[in-house]
């Protein structure tokens, strides 16, 4: 089983979020970038578990600077065997899907996992990406995934449900809660990731079709409005002829 | 043209389809250009996508096209897109349109933007914005392609009736075979679902136990809302997966959110702090929800919910 695991760089969940240069640029200032949780959690654990079940390979691929790197080598720890750094700073999602389509095109991964959105952008536009520059169907917000020789078995959220599928593979999977359990990278794994190879791979030439110009943020919320606990008739009002929203 | 992707369900077309084909028509209102809606597989009635600003509605019927495969989704809505040469494609950001956005803009070679909640700027550069880093900023982005492909982000444009039906014309192009063998759906049947949800009672921790929930499903039914939990809840199944809102959750945006007993940790607001009016009920004034409410009641649960439906009941009743 040749599985490949993309990661993202994110700020951390509790990061205050500013922009500087005139709202043009993310102000970095301060701010602690993890693994983005639900490549971590959910889609490389996932991976990782289906290789020490069937053997095979885990790779990690991401796309970004040299900065990259400790996430990168946390995804080592973890258990990844080996990992692809494709060397730019992407501006667009179709950017960093055309570099890993890239990379991917030639390696036969049976599993390209990824997690159902990154908790930056929220846009979770890039496995269906990837998947079309490979050609390969696209299973999103799956919540379990088990292999029957090489056809999957798949449940995936739907809007106030679940959806099971199979699908032969290979596949672009995006991976939700209920899919794996987090690890934590004990001692042994650290120590081995330092060892375990990165390579970094130059990106290919892509235009950028449709990037951000500038961010502002949404305006503070105005103090709360405290009613008294025995007087629900007031709240009643005022979400009628106040807030309007009843 | 702008070209709208009106999801069905079971055939029936629901609100993520109309708000979609709002949007649509109120930006080719802006370009000077048609809007027309786009069907595909069982569709109830798709000349009532015209009531919605749909000059005409385009109908592929094809059986196979009644459960998702984004594969196939993506390139008959390409295949269509380009025999009518739209130059913005619409589709809604539910579940299914998230997983047809990013292959639909490939397929078109098209710049895309995911979840968009207002109407984009289209004199000169094209511009459209979003909400990024969990609602807590917003992006502005520009579209530089030929044809632009947006997602809709769900209750951010009311859909609106501006006209009479359309015609329907059944259009042919290729469906290939899906790979994907869907083999059951489980839908919750009754009930708006959650990222649909104008209204949405939730509830916490704070109420102790499953046996509990009485009192917010009352409240809820009262309200005509739809019922949510926090994370905790979830975990320790008190209540179904599918309820569960925050940051592995899902991500609403309701008009009403109704916080009963969730202390309010930066991964739920994460899920939720989109919504318009956010009512917090708590007995620890101190609860951190408190301070991204609009409005607040301190005191217990178990006293002021009941309380709050008698109100709602006499309010209902005139």
């Amino acid at each position: 089983m040749k599985l490949l695991v993309c990661v993202s760089k994110t700020p951390d969940t509790t990061s205050k979020i500013g922009f500087v240069n005139n709202g043009q640029e993310f102000d970095t200032a301060g701010i602690q970038y993890i693994m983005n949780p639900y490549d971590e959690w959910y889609a490389l654990v996932r991976a990782l578990e289906l290789k020490e079940a069937l053997g095979g390979s885990v790779t990690i691929i991401n796309v970004g600077t040299a900065d990259n790197d400790t996430v990168i080598r946390k995804g080592l720890a973890i258990g990844a065997d080996d990992a692809v750094r494709i060397d730019a700073d992407p501006k667009s999602a179709m950017f960093a899907a055309k570099q890993i389509a890239e990379f991917a095109k030639n390696e036969n991964y049976d599993i390209v996992f990824l997690g159902k959105e990154t908790i930056d952008y929220n846009g979770a536009e890039i496995g269906s990406m990837i998947a079309e520059y490979l050609d390969m169907p696209f299973i999103s917000y799956a919540t379990s995934l088990n292999l029957n020789g090489t056809t999957a078995s798949i449940s995936r959220d739907i809007e106030g449900g679940e959806e099971e599928l199979e699908v032969d593979l290979p596949i672009v999977v995006s991976a939700a809660k209920g899919m794996a359990e987090q690890r934590i990278p004990n001692m042994r794994g650290i120590m081995m990731a330092k060892t375990k190879p990165l390579k970094v791979v130059p990106p290919v030439a892509f235009d950028d079709m449709a990037v951000t110009v500038s961010y502002t943020t949404p305006p503070e919320k105005t103090s709360v409005k405290l009613v008294d606990p025995s007087n629900m008739e007031e709240l009643v009002r005022l979400l009628h002829e106040e807030a309007k929203v009843i | 043209m702008v070209l709208v992707f009106a999801e069905s369900q079971k055939g029936q077309f629901k609100k993520p389809a109309f708000e979609a084909v709002t949007y649509g028509y109120k930006t080719a209102q802006q370009m000077g250009v048609n809007c027309v809606a786009l069907a595909l597989g069982a569709a109830g009635n798709p000349a009532d996508l015209g009531k919605y600003g749909a000059s005409k509605v385009l109908h592929v019927a094809d059986a196979s096209l009644d459960t998702l495969d984004s594969q196939v989704y993506a390139s008959v809505i390409a295949d269509v897109a380009r025999q009518v040469a739209a130059t913005v494609v619409v589709i809604p950001a539910s579940t299914t349109g998230k997983s047809l956005l990013g292959r639909l803009a490939v397929r078109l070679d098209a710049g895309s933007v995911a979840g968009v909640n207002t109407l984009p700027q289209t004199d000169g550069a094209f511009r459209v914005k979003r909400a990024v880093f969990s609602g807590k900023a917003i992006a502005e982005y520009e579209v530089k392609s030929g044809i632009k492909v947006l997602s809709l982000m769900g209750n951010a444009m009311p859909p609106e009736v501006v006209g009479d039906v359309a015609s329907v014309e059944a259009v042919s192009v290729a469906v290939p075979a899906s790979k994907v063998r869907v083999k059951s759906v489980k839908r919750v049947e009754g009930i708006v679902p959650l990222p649909e949800a104008e209204l949405v009672v939730s509830a916490g921790r704070g109420l102790k136990g499953p046996e509990n929930w009485g009192m917010v499903e009352d409240l809820a039914a009262v309200l005509g809302a739809t019922t949510a939990c926090s994370r905790p809840v979830a975990d320790a199944h008190w209540r179904p997966h599918h309820e569960h809102v925050g940051q592995t959750g899902i991500a609403i945006r309701p008009n009403l959110y109704i916080a009963i007993g969730i202390s309010g940790a930066i991964q739920h607001l994460a899920g939720v702090n989109n919504s318009k009016v956010i009512v917090v009920i708590n007995k620890d004034p101190e609860a951190p929800f408190f301070k991204a409410a609009d409005y607040g009641v301190v005191g217990d649960a178990f006293e002021v919910v009941p309380q709050l439906t008698e109100a709602l009941k006499k309010y209902k009743a005139g």
